[in-house]
């Protein structure tokens, strides 16, 4: 009936357990997105408080409760902060009877979770199975089930190397993305082993298509796709899956790359089964959505006992539980006239005025709130100082935080730490106010979450300038207004709003704390959402070589052009990528095989790969400064020399000669005109280099023969040598004869 | 004193995380705790009941706000307190009157201390006297002497008197004081662990041929009571009410069947219809306050208002480590524990309901999840305890035997 579930998992000193190895964990204290911008430009995530506590200790708190007896907490940026916290946190100084221990691993060039486990497999810590979570995990599951499904399944097929947690989420197909703003996850599981065939996080709503792999249904008898399944973002995980992620340094997103890579990978025939979880609650704060949603489940009681009037958590003092779900700390002022509603947080020392109206809100330590001030939904933090007559709903205002009086916020605006807002303000539904001024180049999902000044690899300029620039700007912000974006928050305001684009104002209504408007609310159950394909062009999407239409069996082909399309775009865009690594200094075998790799992943041919890598080296090739095209000629012979061996790798036969050629055309006509008059002259080069035998080179000009004019300039440009080489073809027939 | 303080902290935090499960646990591991605390404490020459009265305040003071809930904690660490006054008081009576006793019988005194020795009588009746004085606010807020808590004349008359004896003999004192305590902790650790077997032996008394027993959830100290009757040849019948959400009551009937006893299991909410058939409720209880009310495994009061109303007696069984000085309306008393809502409900299949985003911001579903009911004492019919039958309006009785009323508020005394 799983009532004392937790409670089992704590005495987890049998003696057969004692004798296996210390199960470990690996905590990424680093989300490797910006979801929580502009507050984690100042304060790492893991560390931003969730109902009162910060985050990291409900997943510390959870990983000792299921029997970790090790966890190595993976910190990037700020990672001074993470480690100061620790040093004084619970965790690190347990009593001797307590097999917990944390230790922290730092990396300031991780940009990612892949990046963070080739650190840790260099560190060679991890000895056995291993539980790997985000430092933004809430949960009260026990694991044990779990990890011996794990086990056994270890024994019986070594393959098998991850189990992915998930959870069951009901009724509606909606409910999951519009409670924790996540995406749709379909998932293909087999229904008796329970292994994951098929893994994809950004369905496409609009044409209710999802692309399976025909070898899938080939080889499984029978697959149970699931859009209701919630992935908890906690995985059992063996070695294996550090060396996997060494190996394949393409690898970044754990989700996108490795389990997709995983599933598409037949060669090593990897296995990724799943748990269902049922019963306890296993969540994680992704956006400002899931942090409303999550706090308030804690607020619930769902987490229990990770909840704040038990002190498992290193809240520090004791918070009573009192009717209606009210949690209050033991030194609060409050006004005889103040109400605070059902469900919600009072923090320690923290005043409230007359006449306020508190409900469902989470209000931190020492924080100083004035008369008839109205809180509906929020989130207030330590130190926060709120004037007489403020109105706030559903808005998330961060430390040291100061409203004068009167201000309203509307729904959705996050303050970010220690903004000020002047007298009267109204400050628009979904702003974001800080006072560091917002970078001006929006980075992708995939770069680093926070700009610090201490870590060194953040390429954007925009960031390291903005740390830099700070204490200026803070200086400057009393006087005037800093720049043509940024807008003052009123007479005696501290801070910027940061302005959105409007690509992302769309998306802001999921991912915000305010709740969704009806009018999105119906369109959104309704029909789909079409701004997927902005955030698509670094996903690498399944091959697709089959489709499925779920309500037809038949097959169709008709949709997957634009995938094919777009694929090569990124298949290009990736090799080049590569290669400039290549360029930097990277071990050419290194290369091969990372070329190699993604060909596999994104399904290509050789012929693509050669055509792409020959695109990356005239490119490379026309960027080494030049005067005149005997130079630029000079330059690219110099280039195809140096990189003959690579492109040999991928000229197996003579079609991979051809594409090359064409491919060469294309840049002549398209990319690189500089190359036009070169034609004839770097091919004959490639001849000579016998990078293309003169077969190629002749079936080329045949393919041609039929072609439009337009399409014929090289051949014609290569005449002569065409014509050439069919004599010197002919002399050495004549002499074979 | 790092080792004790290790081992306190440890505690704590097991306590914090709920990970000490059941009072029984609870009271035991509380004692051996204390037992370690008082044998490590260092003792001066003068005052040094007050010294390790401190010692033990200021632990307990840290083990109850661990896990305010579990009251039998506080309980243990009150009786400690107790025991330390009463030694401390035996022996300065000793002194004082110079009888010249040899450590052997004061031993013995220690030993037979529960069954109200005859040697230290006098102080006996002076610590249940004082006991039995109603905590008044004047107690409370009076920083008195621990020594001289007891306003009883001849042993502070003797506790100067002791006090003026030569270094030699404090030094024996010392050694005899804590030996003496050590001593009676053991018996009360000895007392726990045998409670259970104390209260089963009265099994047989209550519990009569062909009679129909009902019980609501498990409890431990029930189903020994239950099997004891039943390994003495009685044979009856037990009605098991399941004990929603947690359904301990679906383990207590197995455990019965395995004893071969006859057992019905029945939904909570069937309890009034079949109160009828009943001839007794025993039930157990998480605490049993100072007023005789009982804090008791959550649906107990439904069933109680059902005995009364089919005039059933309403028994509950429970050792002397869950009787607790305070009272339900003592603000120290926390007397619910609200669980997750995930025993009643499967979070996923109304996770649609805890959609906050789409439903305008605020939960319309609330779940509660009390663990624990306020049984008022009129509702209850008989105690049974290690020390035997006792009325509800008898508790405070045992109380004054137990503790100290000094002791009610458990806090060092610097912050009070």
């Amino acid at each position: 009936m799983g009532p004392k579930k937790v409670a089992r998992s704590a005495s987890s000193d049998d003696p057969e357990e004692l004798a296996r190895v210390p199960l470990q964990a690996v905590l990424l204290a680093d989300s490797f997105a910006t979801k929580f911008r502009p507050i984690t430009l100042e304060r790492p995530k893991v560390l931003l408080p969730l109902v009162n506590v910060p985050m990291i200790e409900y997943t510390l708190a959870w990983l000792e409760s299921v029997g970790v007896e090790e966890v190595f907490v993976f910190c990037c940026a700020h990672s001074n902060q993470v480690k100061d916290y620790l040093n004084k946190s619970q965790w690190t100084k347990p009593p001797s009877s307590f097999s917990f221990s944390v230790s922290t691993i730092e990396s300031h060039d991780a940009i990612s979770a892949g990046d963070a486990l080739r650190v840790i497999y260099n560190r060679s810590v991890i000895r056995g199975d291993f539980i790997l979570v985000s430092g933004d995990t809430v949960s009260n599951m026990d694991l044990t089930q779990a990890l011996e499904e794990h086990k056994d399944r270890r024994k019986k097929d070594p393959l098998a190397v991850m189990t992915m947690v998930i959870k069951h989420a009901k009724p509606s197909s909606t409910t999951l993305q519009t409670r924790l703003g996540t995406d749709e996850i379909i998932m293909g599981i087999h229904p008796e082993t329970k292994e994951l065939l098929y893994y994809e996080d950004k369905a496409d709503h609009l044409q209710r298509v999802i692309l399976l792999d025909k070898t899938l249904l080939m080889e499984n008898p029978a697959l149970r796709l699931h859009n209701d399944k919630q992935d908890c973002f906690i995985d059992i995980c063996s070695p294996e899956v550090l060396s996997l992620f060494t190996d394949n340094f393409d690898y970044q997103h754990l989700r996108r790359h490795f389990v997709k890579g995983l599933l598409v990978d037949d060669i090593m025939g990897y296995k990724i089964f799943t748990y269902e979880t049922h019963a306890s609650y296993a969540a994680r704060v992704e956006n400002f959505r899931s942090y409303d949603t999550i706090s308030k489940d804690i607020i619930q009681r769902w987490t229990y006992p990770f909840v704040p009037d038990v002190q498992y958590l290193g809240i520090g003092y004791q918070a009573k539980l009192e009717r209606q779900g009210i949690y209050r700390a033991p030194d609060v002022i409050l006004s005889r006239s103040a109400h605070v509603g059902a469900f919600s947080f009072v923090g320690n020392g923290t005043t409230i005025g007359d006449h306020s109206h508190i409900s469902t809100s989470v209000i931190g330590q020492r924080c100083v709130i004035g008369k008839n001030v109205v809180i509906e939904s929020s989130y207030i933090w330590d130190n926060v100082t709120i004037e007489d007559g403020c109105k706030l709903s559903h808005a998330l205002v961060c430390d040291g935080v100061h409203l004068r009086a009167g201000v309203i916020l509307e729904s959705g605006v996050i303050l970010s730490f220690k903004v000020e807002v002047g007298q009267k303000l109204v400050i628009p539904a979904y702003s974001k106010v800080s006072v560091l001024p917002q970078p001006c180049k929006q980075d992708s999902d995939e770069e680093l979450e926070y700009a610090d000044a201490t870590s060194g690899v953040i390429e954007s300029p925009s960031i390291t300038s903005v740390a830099n620039a700070r204490n200026q700007d803070l200086l400057s912000d009393m006087l005037d207004v800093p720049g043509s974006d940024a807008n003052k928050v009123g007479i005696s305001g501290v801070g910027y709003i940061w302005s959105v684009s409007e690509a992302e104002h769309d998306e802001e209504w999921r991912f915000s704390i305010a709740p969704i408007p009806k009018e999105k609310l119906e369109k959104f159950s309704h029909s789909a959402h079409d701004d997927n394909d902005e955030v698509n062009h670094d996903e690498s999407s399944i091959p697709a070589s089959g489709e499925l239409i779920p309500d037809s069996d038949g097959t169709d082909f008709d949709g997957g052009v634009g995938e094919d399309y777009r694929d090569s775009a990124d298949f290009e865009n990736e090799v080049e990528a590569t290669f400039r690594r290549a360029l930097a200094g990277v071990d050419v075998q290194n290369v091969i095989l990372e070329i190699s790799s993604l060909r596999l992943s994104y399904n290509m041919s050789h012929a693509d790969c050669a055509g792409a890598l020959f695109y990356a080296i005239m490119k490379s090739a026309s960027d080494i400064s030049y005067s005149n095209n005997t130079e630029l000629s000079a330059n690219t012979k110099m280039e195809i020399n140096k990189w003959k061996n690579l492109l040999k790798n991928y000229i197996k036969s003579q079609d991979e000669e051809i594409e090359v050629i064409m491919k060469f055309e294309e840049i002549c006509l398209e990319t690189i005109r500089e190359f036009r008059p070169l034609f004839t002259d770097i091919l004959h080069h490639l001849y000579e280099e016998d990078i293309i035998t003169e077969d190629a080179i002749l079936s080329w000009e045949n393919e041609k023969q039929g072609a439009d004019e337009s399409d014929k300039i090289f051949v014609k440009q290569a005449e002569h040598f065409i014509k050439w080489l069919k004599e010197a073809s002919e002399e050495d027939e004549d002499e074979d004869d | 004193m790092p080792d004790v303080q290790a081992l306190v902290g440890d505690f704590a935090l097991k306590l914090k995380r709920r990970k000490v499960e059941g009072s029984h646990a609870s009271a035991r591991q509380t004692a051996e705790l204390l037992r370690s605390v008082v044998s490590q404490q260092r003792l001066p020459h003068a005052g040094q009941a007050a010294v390790l009265i401190d010692a033990v305040r200021a632990v307990g003071e840290q083990l109850i706000a661990a896990n305010p809930v579990e009251l039998a904690v506080g309980n243990i660490i009150r009786r400690v307190l107790h025991i330390i006054r009463e030694e401390d008081l035996s022996s300065t009576t000793t002194a004082m009157e110079g009888l010249g006793l040899s450590a052997d019988s004061d031993d013995d005194n220690a030993g037979d201390h529960e069954d109200r020795p005859a040697l230290s009588a006098a102080a006996v009746a002076a610590a249940a006297r004082s006991a039995l004085r109603a905590p008044s606010l004047h107690t409370l807020l009076e920083d008195i002497p621990e020594s001289a808590a007891v306003p009883h004349a001849s042993s502070s008359g003797g506790d100067s008197e002791g006090k003026s004896k030569s270094a030699a003999d404090k030094s024996l004192k010392s050694r005899k004081l804590k030996h003496d305590v050590i001593e009676a902790i053991n018996e009360l650790i000895q007392d726990i662990d045998t409670c259970h077997e104390q209260i089963s032996e009265q099994a047989v008394e209550h519990i009569h041929q062909n009679e129909v027993i009902l019980t609501l959830g498990r409890s431990r100290t029930v189903k020994e009571f239950l099997c004891a009757a039943k390994e003495k040849k009685r044979s009856f019948r037990v009605f098991v009410a399941e004990g929603a959400p947690r359904y301990q009551g679906h383990v207590l009937a197995k455990e019965l069947v395995t004893k071969g006893l006859q057992t019905t299991i029945i939904t909570d909410s069937a309890v009034f219809a079949m109160i009828s058939r009943v001839n007794m409720v025993i039930v157990g209880a998480h605490a049993i306050m100072a007023n005789g009310g009982v804090i008791a495994p959550v649906g107990l009061n439904m069933v109680a208002l059902a005995a009364r109303r089919h005039a059933v007696p309403f028994v509950v069984v429970a050792g002397s480590h869950k009787l607790c000085p305070l009272y339900p309306h003592n603000p120290e008393v926390l007397l619910n524990d609200l669980r997750s809502p995930a025993d009643l409900l499967d979070f996923d299949e109304f996770s649609d309901c805890m959609d906050f985003a789409s439903r305008g911001g605020s939960p319309l579903l609330h779940v509660v999840n009390p663990t624990f009911d306020y049984v008022p004492p009129n509702l209850v019919s008989l105690f049974i305890t290690d020390t035997g039958g006792h009325n509800p309006s008898y508790m405070y009785r045992l109380i004054a035997d137990y503790y100290s009323a000094d002791d009610l508020v458990v806090k060092r005394r610097s912050t009070s």
